[in-house]
């Protein structure tokens, strides 16, 4: 988006999909016209709400949602780390693996033998092809790089996600005051 | 009966002989976090939620399994201990696999509401992950362990309460685990009169009640305490 001359720079806010369903992206499109507000305050630069290919540098905020789950989001949340300023594990797979951590006890071979090889007729076999490879487990983005905001919740109420951007544009530290695991 | 004069947290409280701490706290309006102690059945001392600070003790003690002494300072509530029940509290989380979005007693779980309360946003331990069970064998209940906090409050309501003790303790360290009647599965014991009772004071999703969806909660919260109370008072426990 073009600024007028002199401006200060507007924040720059991506978010980021990793090992989660999208609930978190649906929860922050329930800021309904709540988003009119943060993105007159602020570009919308990468994310699956907007058509950019590489996640750009120069980030402020970036909401990660999802756990660290394959080598590609580990390749991702390093990279996405290296470009931001603030990042936001954003909902409870990105806080504590939740639902994709739930494979943890069971081990990735055992797991891919019952998807794909015990209950299937038809030329079982463990797709490899064109899809990242899972880590051994599943893991909250803190195991692996630096958080500077958790925002529990699955998904995080729309009026905790609006409190918290506000609290980040403001340049207040946000606290996680009403969130909880799970809800 | 002698009564005791006490500070807990610099306020001024008096109990009689025999009275824990935590007891004393609550009748005087003092929130002590706690989630093994229930009124109606002997305390336990399991979970260690509820330690506090005594002058003079190098050591902290559990309020709910301290009784109260002449001129005790009691510290309740500091930074130090926050600390310390927030790391517990982690450690109950982490012991197993909880996954609140998807638990049957999502939003009505006490070790849920602790976390919350103690703004516990992530854990920093690492994560166990361990193989826990779960057993549906019994027609009405089921138990899964990967919830579990090792509470006991089954145990001793079932034995204290209902009379059967079908519930005991296995194991030692992680492996700890809660079972009924010599490890046999709780739909063939022969004690479990199906009352319900360990259903209704499991503090988490762990012991629930079958047919119920994800977040309905397992317990459905009834005033199940009077008659507990009752019957302590009858049995003098
Ligand atoms: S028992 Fe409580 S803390 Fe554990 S998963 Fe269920 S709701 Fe969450
Ligand atoms: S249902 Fe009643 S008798 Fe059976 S294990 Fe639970 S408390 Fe004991
Ligand atoms: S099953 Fe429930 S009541 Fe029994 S020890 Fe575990 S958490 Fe406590
Ligand atoms: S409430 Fe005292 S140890 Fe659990």
């Amino acid at each position: 988006m073009s600024m007028p001359d002199g401006a200060a720079p507007r924040p720059r806010v991506a978010t980021v999909w990793l090992d989660g369903c999208s609930g978190c992206h649906m929860s922050l499109i329930d800021l309904d016209e709540r988003l009119l507000e943060i993105f007159e305050r602020a570009d919308l630069v990468y994310g699956p709400l907007v058509d950019v290919k590489e996640f750009p540098e120069d980030v402020d905020v970036c909401l990660v949602e999802g756990a660290v789950s394959s080598e590609e989001d580990l390749h991702r949340i390093r990279m996405v780390r290296e470009r931001t300023k603030m990042l936001v594990a954003f909902g409870d797979c990105a806080v504590t693996s939740n639902v994709p951590g739930m494979r943890n006890p069971i081990g990735v071979q055992p797991l891919m033998d019952r998807a794909y090889i015990e209950n299937v007729t038809l030329a079982p076999q463990v797709p490899t092809r064109g899809i990242p490879p899972l880590l051994p487990t599943s893991q909250p983005v803190h195991k692996f790089v630096d958080v500077d905001v958790f925002l529990p919740g699955c998904p995080p109420h729309a009026d905790l996600i609006y409190t918290m951007l506000d609290d980040l544009l403001s340049g207040r530290v946000p606290d996680a005051a009403g969130a909880r695991f799970g809800r | 009966m002698s009564v005791y004069t006490l500070t807990i947290d610099g306020k001024d409280v008096a109990g009689s002989d025999g009275q824990t701490i935590m007891e004393v706290a609550e009748e005087n309006g003092i929130d002590i976090p706690g989630l093994c102690h229930l009124e109606g059945i002997h305390d336990r001392g399991a979970c260690r939620l509820c330690v506090v600070e005594i002058a003079g003790s190098p050591k902290l003690a559990a309020a709910c399994v301290t009784q109260i002494a002449e001129g005790m300072e009691v510290t309740a509530h500091s930074d130090a201990l926050l600390e310390y029940r927030r790391t517990i509290t982690e450690m109950l989380f982490m012991e197993r696999n909880h996954v609140c979005a998807v638990c049957v007693a999502n939003n009505h779980c006490e070790l849920q509401d602790t976390a919350e309360d103690m703004g516990l946003t992530h854990f920093d331990l690492p994560r166990i992950s361990p193989k826990a069970d779960i057993d549906a064998s019994h027609p009405l209940f089921a138990i899964d362990h990967n919830r579990c906090i090792l509470c006991l409050r089954c145990v001793r309501v079932c034995d204290e309460i209902e009379g059967a003790h079908t519930w005991d303790v296995m194991h030692r360290g992680l492996d700890t685990r809660v079972q009924t009647d010599m490890g046999i599965p709780w739909g063939e014991s022969p004690t479990c009169t199906s009352c319900g009772k360990c259903v209704q004071v499991c503090p988490t999703g762990a012991l629930f009640e079958k047919g119920r969806a994800v977040a309905r909660g397992s317990k459905r919260r009834r005033p199940f305490l009077p008659w507990m109370k009752v019957v302590a008072e009858e049995r003098g426990l």
